[in-house]
């Protein structure tokens, strides 16, 4: 492995220690529903500041499920993913291939022919 | 930090929207002329568009026992400055106020004031104030994305804690407590918000050094490199 990709692979492994050590140190063990959302959270800690308040405005759409709710979320989570390795796959056979189009310039010597002959195989 | 629709007073919701409006109505105006004039740079636009969309799509487990996502918005600051992701956080909690219930159509102001506003524009200037006191690229990239996403949580705090303030305890004691359930939760989450970020700027160093260099994020000369490369 090259030092850039183990630096790469280091950076993911504390990502991942991060949010597993948590779960397995067990520091939701003090609550009712470990591990919910903040947001719910605030939900709760609002009706506890004010008991009266109504929500004034309910979604046009609400998911049906969890399930569905947790596919959704892993829709937007794919689209980003696949979109970014677009850029990432596009930007690497870019280089590639433009690095093999210099070296095989620079393996034909150039008074071969009048500038770049189609069809050289590499 | 989404406000649940329906979850803010209608003056609350309404003030806040006039708020982000005239961010992300001039972020529009830098994102056409971006566009118009490097139509190269369309495709990084998306990818740190892209980004946003994954982080704030991971629930992690934090500390306090609790689930929260980062928002991946420092990314796109740091490449193509703050008013451009207010257009970019914006359609990123559209999509999640319309089709997952998560946030909301009378909370979307005050949303995309902290994650589209705020959140870019401190990351922003955490990051422009280190290079220019010569931190290291990457050092500069994770104290901006770690910035972005921490201080987006903290608006949300206050702006909950300005529209239910406690009984006994005012203001203050709201944001005490709403800090409590959304800051705290979010630091280690900001940490690893940093840590990709920096992931993601390492491997764009390696495969878009000609962009980096036009947005003036890697400097001409090439002295960078070493930097960059730690």
């Amino acid at each position: 492995m090259s030092r850039n990709a183990k630096i790469n692979t280091l950076l993911l492994a504390i990502v991942a220690a991060l949010a597993v050590l948590p779960l397995a140190l067990g520091l939701g063990d003090h609550k009712e529903e470990p591990f919910t959302g903040a947001d719910g959270e605030a939900e709760t800690a609002i009706t506890e500041i004010a008991p009266d308040y109504e929500p004034w405005f309910a979604p046009l759409y609400e998911p049906p499920s969890g399930e569905v709710e947790s596919a959704l979320f892993a829709l937007q989570a794919a689209l980003g993913a696949g979109v970014l390795a677009y850029y990432f796959g596009l930007r690497r056979g870019r280089r590639q291939g433009g690095a093999r189009a210099a070296a095989a310039r620079g393996a034909r010597p150039p008074a071969a022919g009048a500038g770049d002959s189609p069809g050289a195989g590499a | 930090m989404h406000i649940a629709e329906g979850y803010l007073p209608p003056v609350h919701a309404a003030a806040w929207a006039a708020a982000s409006a005239p961010f992300v109505i001039h972020g529009m105006r830098a994102l056409t002329r971006e566009v118009r004039a490097n139509p190269e740079s369309t495709l990084l636009l998306g990818a740190a568009g892209a980004f946003t969309f994954v982080l704030s799509a991971l629930k992690i487990p934090s500390v306090t026992g609790s689930c929260s996502h980062p928002t991946g918005t420092g990314l796109g600051a740091i490449l193509f400055r703050p008013p451009i992701m207010a257009v970019l956080g914006t359609i990123t909690l559209l999509f999640q106020a319309l089709l997952l219930a998560h946030g909301g159509l009378t909370t979307l102001g005050a949303n995309v004031f902290s994650l589209a506003v705020v959140g870019p524009w401190a990351g922003f200037g955490v990051y422009v104030l280190l290079r220019r006191s010569g931190a290291p690229l990457m050092v500069a990239v994770f104290f901006g994305a770690f910035t972005a996403d921490l201080s987006t949580y903290c608006v949300t705090s206050v702006q909950l804690a300005l529209a239910f303030p406690d009984p006994g305890s005012g203001v203050v004691g709201a944001l005490a407590k709403f800090g409590g359930i959304f800051a705290v939760t979010q630091i280690p989450l900001a940490v690893s918000e940093g840590l990709l970020t920096v992931l993601v700027m390492r491997l764009l160093v390696q495969s878009s050094k000609g962009e980096l260099t036009r947005l003036g994020v890697l400097l001409q000369g090439g002295a960078e490199k070493e930097a960059a490369v730690r």
